[in-house]
C-alpha cells in the first residue's frame, strides 16, 4: 500500500502528521508530504486509512500496490 | 441585546437571537432538512448554508467568495469616523481578510511560527500557566471554569509569543470582546476596541524597531517579501489578527470542552484512564462545539445551490453547523469521545484554514490534561447559570463548577 499527499489540496491541517507521524512529515509551513516514498508497511495500513479519512481537504490518496511485472 | 423574535429561521434567521446563541443545533438540523441555504435580511443581510458539503465547497471557492470582510455582522467605520480612524479600519487583518495574490505571500509569512513543531516550544509554558491557574482556585472547591480558567489561557500565551507583558492579558480580553462580541452589533464599541488595539500595537511595533527581540513582532519586522521589508500597515494588520483571532476562539473551545466533560462522567473517566486519547477527544470536541463562524463576500454574481447570489452579498460560513451534519458524520449530535473518522472543518477549509490551529490544539490538549489531572471529578454548579456568547464565536462565558 502507498499513500500520497496532493500538495495542491493540502492546507496544512496536520491531521495526518499527528495521526501517523511514521507515514507523513510536514515542512516549515506545516504542509504535509508522505515519507519513505509513500510506502506503507502492513502494520501501518490502518493508520494510513485513518489519515485519509481525517483529512478535511481530501488531499491524501491511497493505492494498493500493483503486482510487480518484473 | 434586544432582537425581534424569529418566526421563520429559513428566511429571517438571527444569529444573535438568544435561542440561537444558547442552542443552535436544532435550528441547523431543521434548516439542513428544509432549506439548506437560508437567507435573512437581518444585520446587513446574509446567506447561511448549513450542510457540510456546501460550506466546504464555498470555503474553497475563493474566486466567487472573497474574504475581504469576514465579520458576521457588517464591519466598517462608524458613519462619523474619518481620517486616521477610518484608515485603521481598512488596515484589515491579513491574511484572514486577504484574497490571492496578497493572501499567498501573507500566509507564507505567517505560517512558520505557527507550525506544529514551532508551537511545541510554547507547551511547557502553557502547562505551567494551567497549573498555576488551577492552584489558585482548587482549594475553594469551586471555580468559574470559563472566566477563571479557559479565558485566562490564550491571552497569556499569545502575549508571550508577541513579546508583550502578560499583565495585559485581561485588557486584551476586554478589547477582543469589544471587537468580536459586544462590538459586532454596535459600531461604537467595535470602533473603540479597534482603536485601542491598533494604538497599543503601533507602540509595541515602534519599540521592537528600536529593540528587536525573539518574538513575533520582531519576526514580522525582520521578514522580507520580494527582497523588501513587509510594509508597516501589513505588520500592524497581522499583529491585529494575531491578537484578535486567538483569544476568544480558543478560550471558547476550552470552555465548551470543560462544559461537555462536566456533564459526562463517562467521557471524563475515559480521558483520565487513557490520557493518550486526549488528542482524539480534542478533535471530537472541536467538531461538536466548533466556536467560529466566518463570513465571505460574494465577489461576482453566482448561482449556488439554486440561490442567486449577487456581488456584495454576504455568506455566513457556519463551520459549527457543517460539523453537525448527519450526512457527513454518523451520530453527528453525539459526542463520541474516541470518534476515529473525523474530518471536521472547525478551523475552516481551503486556503484560509486557521493559521493558529496548531496553537489552539496545543492549548486545548494541555488545558484539558492539566484540568483532569487535578480535577477529575467536577460538575456544573447550576446548568442554567451557564452563559453563552455567540454570533462570530460561540462558547461559555460564565460556567460555575464545583468539585470535591
Amino acid at each position: 500500500m502507498r499513500v500520497r499527499v496532493d500538495g495542491e489540496k493540502c492546507q496544512g491541517h496536520n491531521r495526518c502528521f499527528s495521526l501517523a507521524p511514521e507515514l507523513f512529515d510536514v515542512d516549515d509551513l506545516g504542509y504535509s508530504h508522505e515519507s519513505n516514498g509513500g510506502i506503507v508497511p502492513p502494520a501501518l495500513e490502518e493508520k494510513a486509512r485513518l489519515a485519509v479519512a481525517n483529512c478535511p481537504e481530501r488531499a491524501i490518496g491511497l493505492a494498493e500496490d500493483e503486482p510487480s511485472k518484473e | 441585546m434586544a432582537t425581534e423574535p424569529v418566526n421563520d429561521w429559513a428566511t429571517d434567521y438571527d444569529i444573535f437571537d438568544p435561542q440561537y446563541v444558547k442552542d443552535p443545533f436544532p435550528i441547523w438540523d431543521e434548516l439542513r432538512e428544509n432549506c439548506p441555504v437560508a437567507h435573512s435580511g437581518r444585520w446587513g443581510g446574509s446567506w447561511m448554508p448549513t450542510s457540510y458539503e456546501d460550506i466546504f465547497n464555498i470555503a474553497r471557492d475563493v474566486q466567487h467568495f472573497s474574504s475581504r470582510n469576514v465579520l458576521v455582522a457588517p464591519a466598517g467605520p462608524p458613519p462619523d469616523e474619518a481620517g486616521a480612524e477610518a484608515a485603521a479600519f481598512q488596515v484589515g487583518a491579513p491574511p484572514i481578510t486577504s484574497d490571492p495574490p496578497v493572501h499567498t505571500w501573507a500566509r507564507r509569512l505567517l505560517l512558520p511560527p505557527f507550525s506544529t513543531k514551532a508551537i511545541a516550544r510554547w507547551e511547557p509554558e502553557t502547562r505551567e500557566l494551567c497549573r498555576s491557574l488551577i492552584a489558585g482556585f482548587i482549594g475553594n472547591g469551586r471555580a468559574d471554569a470559563a472566566a477563571d480558567y479557559a479565558q485566562q489561557i490564550p491571552p497569556r500565551v499569545i502575549a508571550s509569543m508577541l513579546g508583550i507583558s502578560k499583565d495585559m492579558a485581561n485588557t486584551f480580553t476586554d478589547w477582543v470582546r469589544g471587537f468580536l462580541e459586544f462590538g459586532l452589533t454596535n459600531a461604537d464599541i467595535r470602533g473603540e476596541a479597534a482603536r485601542a488595539i491598533l494604538g497599543f500595537l503601533r507602540e509595541r511595533i515602534e519599540e521592537r524597531r528600536e529593540q528587536p527581540g525573539d518574538n513575533l513582532i520582531s519576526y514580522l519586522l525582520e521578514s522580507q517579501v520580494d527582497g523588501r521589508p513587509v510594509p508597516e500597515p501589513h505588520v500592524l494588520g497581522t499583529c491585529f489578527l494575531l491578537l484578535v483571532a486567538g483569544i476568544d476562539t480558543t478560550w471558547s473551545s476550552i470552555g465548551s470542552a470543560l462544559w461537555h466533560l462536566a456533564q459526562h462522567p463517562e467521557d471524563r473517566a475515559r480521558l483520565v484512564n487513557e490520557p493518550e486519547l486526549v488528542p482524539v477527544a480534542v478533535e471530537e470536541l472541536l467538531r461538536a462545539y466548533s466556536p467560529v463562524t466566518m463570513a465571505r463576500v460574494v465577489a461576482e454574481d453566482v448561482e449556488y445551490a439554486g440561490c442567486k447570489m449577487s456581488a456584495g452579498d454576504r455568506v455566513l460560513m457556519s463551520f459549527p453547523a457543517a460539523n453537525r451534519d448527519p450526512g457527513k458524520f454518523p451520530d453527528a449530535d453525539k459526542v463520541i469521545i474516541d470518534r476515529a473518522e473525523n474530518p471536521h472543518i472547525a478551523f475552516g477549509a481551503g486556503i484560509h484554514r486557521c493559521a493558529g490551529s496548531n496553537l489552539a490544539r496545543m492549548e486545548m490538549r494541555v488545558s484539558i490534561e492539566e484540568w483532569l489531572a487535578r480535577i477529575p471529578e467536577y460538575r456544573l454548579e447550576d446548568p442554567d447559570a451557564v452563559t453563552w456568547a455567540g454570533g462570530q464565536v460561540r462558547g461559555p462565558r460564565s460556567m460555575p463548577v464545583v468539585f470535591p
